[in-house]
């Protein structure tokens, strides 16, 4: 799951300061488990910037703003209301802000949220992140926990000893990965992975902008 | 004779660190060196320590090298990439820095800049395994290099991490990686540390012992709470609390110089760590008998 917080209402105001009539597009997945960009949340938005002096054209919940067809249906069936906006007030994670500007042939649209981390979603709103999109699981050698993204140093070759009373030197309120890692391989009889030595990582894997062609 | 000389004569060596200023007045630095000298064995110079942004590791070293100390560069890999690092490495060498002691770094959380990108391109162990290829006449990608470097690569150790085991197995990594010395975190409690060591003993490299200077009952209570692996015994905390505060740095000292006597039995020596009692080092070293 895509991880947004949405932004404050200054600063949506300030993106919004020379538009006057404002499309909003939400995301009928991620966003709308986040609480960030579903129905209820488009609807508060549309109202808040009705008190503000702005007109709505249209909302609409895209399912999901990161496809790029849907956008562009988003585009055909919203065309009148979509024309008729100064610009799109996107409530969707970082890539469906973009994936909207291509499907509405390059209409400008602001960013009503921001896009914080790839993260498990647990319950009573709590979301942890879980995976750093590295291009590179190692996963496998590591129990399942991943030390890239749970290590604040993403060390691959065990704990870095500042750890104290297994807490994190980072934060006292998130445990070591290392020794969860450890305790975790000890009890599947896999301490042999902690031995290994693990080389520098190749980092061409992982330069920007990444992407996939799928044969 | 070098410390890599000394360290292989079994003879017992003792380090200090000192951290480069903030700022470039480093007369009181150069100032505290110069008692040091020809009472410790190396100077560990601090990279940034607790993250906090000062003078450089590399220059401090340089300094004391051409004012006849033997530096010990100390290298986390929070601030540079690999290439950074290896070029670091090689201007060390070029410097006649010999002494290089691997470290990951505190996070940049942790200090005076917490809003700088951590780099952590390598850590400790791949850092150590850099500097082998350096020492081999190629760098990290096989590139022959035009002049190779002879680094006496070290690593750091906490003998007081809990769990122990994930500690140990990094040790022995550290070691296959070409660490030929280790220095400890702060020892206080002879009887773990000498435990420690009985489970070490299958890692033929030396170890120098951390020592610190207790300058209060509240500095120990702040590191048993605070300090990862560090554990100051109750006793010592009574012993250093029974004394009036005029007396409590001689009874600091006294202390201190009780374990360094009692780490001489144990292990190739200490790694004196004054944060900012360096001008009692030499008290220190004085009621432990000095340096041999």
């Amino acid at each position: 799951m895509i991880i947004t917080k949405q932004k404050d209402e200054k600063t949506i105001l300030d993106y919004l300061k020379g538009d006057k009539k404002i499309f909003i597009a939400g995301c009928a997945q991620c966003a709308t488990v986040c609480k960030t960009g579903g129905e209820e949340e488009i609807s508060k938005m549309a109202e808040f910037l009705q008190k503000h002096d702005k007109i709505i054209t249209g909302t609409d919940v895209v399912d999901p703003p990161c496809h790029l067809v849907k956008t562009k249906k988003l585009f055909q069936q919203h065309k009148n209301e979509i024309q008729e906006a100064d610009a799109i007030l996107a409530m969707v994670c970082g890539d469906g802000v973009q994936t909207i500007m291509d499907g509405t042939k390059g209409k400008k649209v602001h960013p009503g949220l921001d896009t914080l981390f790839l993260g498990e979603v647990a319950p009573n709103g709590h979301f942890m992140q879980k995976c750093s999109l590295c291009s590179e699981c190692v996963l496998d050698e590591t129990g399942g926990l991943c030390p890239i993204t749970l290590c604040p140093k993403g060390l691959l070759n065990g704990p870095c000893g500042g750890a104290k009373n297994g807490k994190c030197e980072v934060d006292k309120d998130i445990d070591c990965v290392w020794i969860q890692i450890y305790e975790r391989l000890n009890k599947l009889g896999q301490l042999s992975k902690l031995k290994k030595i693990y080389p520098a990582r190749d980092n061409t894997k992982r330069i920007n902008p990444r992407k996939l062609i799928l044969k | 004779m070098t410390l890599k000389e000394k360290l292989k004569s079994k003879k017992f060596v003792v380090t200090c660190e000192i951290g480069p200023p903030k700022g470039t007045n480093v007369d009181k630095i150069l100032q505290q060196a110069a008692i040091l000298k020809g009472k410790v064995d190396a100077v560990n110079v601090t990279d940034l320590q607790s993250s906090v942004m000062r003078l450089g590791s590399l220059v401090t070293c340089y300094l004391l090298k051409t004012r006849g100390h033997e530096p010990i560069f100390q290298l986390t890999t929070r601030d540079r990439n690999r290439l950074a690092l290896q070029s670091d490495i090689l201007s060390a060498a070029v410097l006649g820095i010999e002494n290089v002691l691997a470290l990951t770094g505190d996070h940049p959380l942790k200090g005076d800049h917490p809003q700088a990108k951590p780099v952590y391109d390598l850590d400790s162990i791949q850092l150590l395994g850099a500097i082998k290829l350096l020492n081999s006449g190629v760098d990290m990608t096989g590139n022959e290099l035009d002049g190779k470097t002879d680094i006496f690569a070290g690593a750091v150790l906490n003998p007081g991490a809990d769990p122990i085991e994930p500690e140990i197995i990094k040790m022995e990594k550290k070691l296959i990686s070409g660490a030929e010395f280790f220095q400890t975190q702060a020892v206080f409690d002879i009887e773990k540390f000498a435990k420690f060591l009985k489970k070490v003993k299958h890692i033929k490299a030396p170890i120098l012992a951390g020592v610190i200077l207790l300058k209060s009952p509240a500095m120990a209570r702040y590191m048993n709470e605070n300090v990862a692996g560090i554990d100051v015994p109750d006793t010592i905390i009574k012993e250093i609390s029974s004394v009036d505060k005029q007396d409590m740095e001689k009874k600091s000292i006294e202390i201190a110089a009780r374990t360094i006597k009692e780490l001489k039995t144990l292990c190739a020596g200490v790694h004196i760590m004054p944060l900012g009692w360096e001008s009692k080092v030499l008290s220190l070293l004085n009621a432990a008998g000095g340096k041999d």
